[in-house]
């Protein structure tokens, strides 16, 4: 009898641990917060305003996006344009982990503030051991690249600040590349590889003859191809 | 940058997220909505590794941020770990402006 009412424990228990463990793993990336602060302040913005972004934003592709349209010289209004637009898969993501945040409104609200790419792929990686273990694997890994990505751009944008140029330190080559590593994924599946091409290309013809910010946004609208039959997963 | 556009764009992020968790399910089942939705990351992310690593300004420049660019392309076919990629990329632009 005893043993029967105890083993589901410890097996949830080591789901859980192991959840945990792979959460804190993939927080301590939140370290390229830094290459945010000083791409962020690169571009324009005030230390503080890249602070403001990074703690109340939180996510870091839109972060990048925003600091990209500041440096272009684009307008504000674009600038938000392309961070929302790139904002909207975390809306889509939070209705995916529906179950896994906590059900009572205001600890589901902070909860939600947390929901982006790497929160999202680890709750749902750790979700076939049970909702425990995916509730760790998301709590571990929001707040692990919560405090990291936080600490890190206050380094990053104080650090650049008191710098100096920065174009001769190569940190105009972090927002590219760091664009670059997080469509890397994408790149593996033949639809998604084929939107990211076109919009890629879309976004450099028009970068001719547009005004900044307005290349990103028609790059972007590449993605109304979902409306077509043949576009969908 | 005017604090207002921060607060906004911020804001704006913040609310994206809170949406998803507070909406009816309904609203955002529908095949078409999440196709479009599923597309967009890929489409932004890609229109913006190319204007970033060749734009300024609104205008077409090619200088080293391409190099560096190539670079991090190298590392992420390698497997690099993300932070790995971006000190690849910013080391080797500023290291070829130093030679050149």
């Amino acid at each position: 009898m005893r043993r029967v009412s105890t083993s589901p424990a410890p097996s949830i228990g080591a789901a859980v641990r192991a959840a945990r463990r792979d959460g804190l793993g993939l927080g301590l990336l939140g370290v390229y917060g830094v290459s945010f602060g000083a791409v962020a302040v690169a571009s324009g913005l005030s230390p503080l305003q890249a602070v403001v972004l990074s703690a109340l934003g939180f996510t870091g592709g839109s972060q990048f996006a925003f600091a990209a349209v500041a440096a272009a010289g684009g307008s504000p209004a674009t600038g938000i344009a392309a961070a929302w637009l790139l904002g909207l898969r975390n809306t889509l993501y939070a209705v995916r982990l529906t179950d896994v945040l906590p059900r009572r409104p205001l600890p589901r609200l902070l909860a939600s503030s947390l929901v982006i790419d790497e929160t999202t792929s680890m709750a749902v990686r750790h979700e076939e051991r049970g909702l425990p273990a995916a509730r760790a694997g998301f709590w571990a890994t929001g707040v692990g690249l919560f405090v990291t990505w936080n600490l890190t751009t206050v380094l990053g944008a104080y650090g650049v600040a008191a710098l100096g140029d920065p174009s001769v330190l190569g940190l105009d080559a972090a927002a590219p590349a760091a664009f670059l590593g997080l469509v890397w994924p994408y790149l593996r599946h033949r639809r998604t590889a084929v939107v990211a091409g076109l919009a890629a290309a879309v976004a450099l013809v028009l970068s001719f003859v547009a005004p900044a910010g307005v290349p990103v946004l028609a790059g972007g609208a590449v993605a109304l191809l979902g409306l077509g039959r043949r576009w969908r997963e | 940058m005017s604090w207002l556009a921060v607060w906004v764009c911020a804001a704006g992020l913040f609310a994206q997220k809170a949406a998803g968790a507070f909406v009816p399910r309904a609203w955002v089942s529908g095949v078409r909505v999440r196709s479009v939705l599923a597309l967009l990351p890929p489409a932004m992310l890609g229109a913006l590794v190319l204007t970033q690593a060749a734009g300024s300004g609104g205008k077409l420049v090619l200088d080293l941020r391409l190099l560096g660019l190539a670079i991090a392309a190298v590392a992420l076919a390698l497997r690099a770990p993300f932070l790995l990629v971006l000190v690849l990329a910013v080391a080797s632009t500023a290291g070829a402006r130093l030679l050149l």
